[in-house]
């Protein structure tokens, strides 16, 4: 029964490419395809786009260690929503704890007696929605400035190129702190717009010139005199191609809304209502942590924060190279005419990358 | 080909003015508006009242009762001669403040960058030399280390460690106090002495992002067959090193690291904060502190030209080392 439905599943799953590629039906037999289903078009959806990625993407160790650290500071984030670690204030324990002194407070207490990991916990959920923004908002824009910018060339190219050179010509965190105090913007998802919001344009650059050499490609000309249009060669032939360098960028732009965001945070730039781990290293800094042992973690504590998301965020960004990779994804569908001996040096190559 | 050039020149000098424009309009975006603080704080220096407005127009080369566009085009006119006014914290022309900050600024910044790629590149070609290998496999952990750790805790901690634990190196400034500023020995000793330290913490950071980068590219070009054939044709090892391998992995890297000096430069701000490395990012955060809107704007002006310059190097050389790219010029649109 099992083996019937996938043998099911995988043909209307190459008429789908077949149909998707020219508009016409290779199979000519019109019958199999009113046969699927709502649930088994569902299903299929779900196990090409979610179960399959997700196979890929933990096969790899870095992956699997990078989606576990960013699982750990999500949890962190929901234990912090939810309410189940004490919300921080001064006075609430002894002063200048150091690291599991008193298992009550196990990162240690600050000068002015605040829980260390109250500090750092409830500072996630900001932290996390603000990388997320600037992630989505950079890659976003710049994989659309830079392909079309790339794919159609002539005036429209020199027009956008124009544009985020004008953008990228703005240096990025004078301006995040010129906005700062313009605006003031409190909202996490807000800020972490600001801090990237002229992120976009080198990475736009980049993805322009990379898809200047692929509209060279054969297959893409093929596409080109079959007439397909052109948001769906840029969505079918050029994205593809720049999927893992766009994954691995989402990475880089989320990790530089880290960092930036912690460092002005640190300098006192940014307007800090809520809790976040630069505030935390501000006043560690100012408070002389750094010149006492006995201060020490409390410099110390943010830091780890700060390097522990950032080589989650890291490994993530270079497994989830693969789970774009088109040459690993076919392997998994189990109709790939590659042999073990392949595999294996395949994954050496994808590792590189 | 040349009407290129010219076009791409002619774009540098308008995206100048467009982000003078910018510069501009966000003095008059700031809260409250730059007239209404400087006012005040003018007067709260005990400035006589009359005398305020005169001050005002001198400070900032703008006459703040002209209408809009008298002042745009006053701004504007003073910043094509390099007159940004006067800085309100320094009592200084800020112009003589930022030419002597930005000697130390890119200093630092094109000495770090160069180091970062030079140690990033040599070890991202080893690793892809002996991919797989005990070697390759500790230091692409060691890169993924070394990315994850922001410059500014580097910094902080290298600060700690070698200038107020051991006393190595100096706590602050670009030069001993002592130290007569020209060119001597002396001189040059202690700035190098002062460098130390933000050029390390500004380097160490970025060196893994590039060794990464370097290894991936350099094991996709060597997957390739023009390789194998340079092999089959027995050329020699260093020629296929340098020639067909090195060339085709670096390229993709180089436009990549005039933009990084641009996003380095910005970084600044943070970094000769924490050292009190009296550079422009240092005077920039100074002047935003102090709400010194002259000095703030112009030492975000120069920053942002320094980009430009970057951007528009980086175009012009692109199409010479890439062949690939036929330069600029390629019109055909799809």
């Amino acid at each position: 029964m099992k083996r019937t439905e996938r043998a099911e599943s995988s043909a209307a799953e190459s008429s789908a490419v077949a149909t998707d590629g020219a508009g016409v039906d290779w199979r000519g037999s019109a019958s199999s395809s009113v046969t699927v289903t709502r649930e088994e078009r569902l299903r299929e959806f779900y196990e090409e786009n979610i179960l399959k990625p997700m196979l890929v993407a933990w096969s790899d160790s870095r992956t699997r260690l990078g989606l576990l650290i960013i699982g750990f500071y999500v949890s962190l984030a929901l234990v912090a929503v939810f309410g189940l670690w004490r919300e921080p204030s001064t006075s609430q324990a002894p002063r200048y704890l150091t690291l599991f002194e008193n298992m009550q407070y196990p990162l240690g207490t600050t000068a002015s007696g605040t829980d260390l990991a109250a500090l750092i916990i409830h500072s996630t959920p900001d932290i996390l929605l603000m990388v997320t923004s600037g992630g989505l908002w950079a890659t976003g824009i710049a994989v659309l400035v830079g392909t079309v910018a790339g794919y159609k060339g002539g005036s429209v190219g020199r027009v956008l190129m124009s544009v985020s050179d004008f953008v990228m010509a703005i240096p990025g965190l004078p301006l995040v702190m010129i906005l700062a105090i313009t605006f003031n913007p409190k909202n996490p998802i807000l800020l972490g717009i600001v801090i990237n919001i002229n992120y976009w344009a080198g990475l736009g650059r980049s993805i322009h010139s990379q898809v200047l050499t692929i509209r060279e490609n054969n297959y893409v000309e093929a596409s080109r005199t079959m007439g397909v249009s052109t948001p769906r060669i840029i969505l079918k032939d050029v994205i593809p191609n720049i999927m893992p360098y766009v994954t691995v960028n989402f990475v880089f732009a989320a990790r530089y809304v880290v960092f930036a965001s912690i460092g002005l945070f640190f300098l006192g730039v940014l307007p800090y209502s809520d809790q976040n781990w630069g505030v935390t290293l501000n006043f560690a800094y100012n408070g002389g942590a750094l010149f006492s042992w006995s201060a020490a973690h409390w410099l110390l504590v943010p830091m780890a924060a700060i390097i522990g998301l950032s080589v989650g965020l890291i490994l993530l960004g270079q497994g989830m190279d693969r789970v774009f990779n088109p040459r690993v994804r076919t392997r998994l569908t189990g109709e790939s005419e590659s042999t073990a001996s392949a595999d294996e040096k395949d994954t050496g190559m994808t590792e590189g990358l | 080909m040349s009407n290129y050039y010219v076009r791409r020149t002619a774009r540098v000098f308008a995206t100048i003015f467009a982000v003078a424009t910018l510069t501009f309009g966000l003095i008059r975006l700031l809260p409250g508006g730059p007239f209404t603080q400087l006012r005040a704080q003018l007067l709260r220096q005990g400035v006589p009242a009359s005398e305020v407005d005169a001050r005002i127009s001198n400070l900032q080369n703008i006459n703040p009762n002209a209408p809009l566009w008298r002042q745009y085009l006053d701004y504007m006119g003073a910043v094509a001669q390099g007159n940004f006014g006067e800085s309100i914290s320094l009592g200084e022309p800020v112009a003589q403040v930022i030419a002597e900050a930005v000697p130390w600024t890119v200093f630092v910044v094109l000495v770090s960058t160069i180091l970062m790629f030079a140690v990033g590149i040599f070890l991202g070609s080893l690793q892809a030399y002996w991919e797989g290998s005990r070697f390759d496999k500790a230091f692409s952990g060691l890169s993924i280390g070394l990315m994850s750790v922001p410059f500014y805790v580097v910094a902080v901690i290298s600060l700690y460690v070698f200038a107020y634990q051991w006393g190595w190196l100096p706590t602050a400034g670009t030069v001993g106090t002592n130290v007569e500023k020209e060119l001597s020995v002396p001189f040059v000793l202690s700035a190098l002495e002062h460098s130390l330290l933000p050029i390390f913490s500004y380097t160490l950071g970025g060196i893994g992002g590039q060794a990464l980068a370097m290894r991936g590219n350099s094991i996709q070009v060597l997957g390739n067959d023009y390789v194998r054939v340079a092999r089959l044709r027995g050329l020699a090892d260093r020629r296929i090193a340098t020639r067909y391998v090195a060339r085709n992995a670096i390229l993709p890297m180089y436009t990549g690291f005039l933009l990084l000096l641009g996003f380095r430069l910005s970084g600044t701000v943070i970094l000769e904060q924490i050292f009190s490395y009296t550079g422009l990012g240092y005077y920039m955060f100074a002047a935003l502190k102090a709400n010194d809107y002259p000095l703030m704007m112009a030492t975000f002006l120069v920053i942002t030209v320094a980009l430009i310059v970057g951007v528009y190097i980086a175009d012009l050389t692109y199409s010479k080392i890439d062949p690939r790219i036929s330069a600029g010029g390629s019109d055909e649109a799809y």
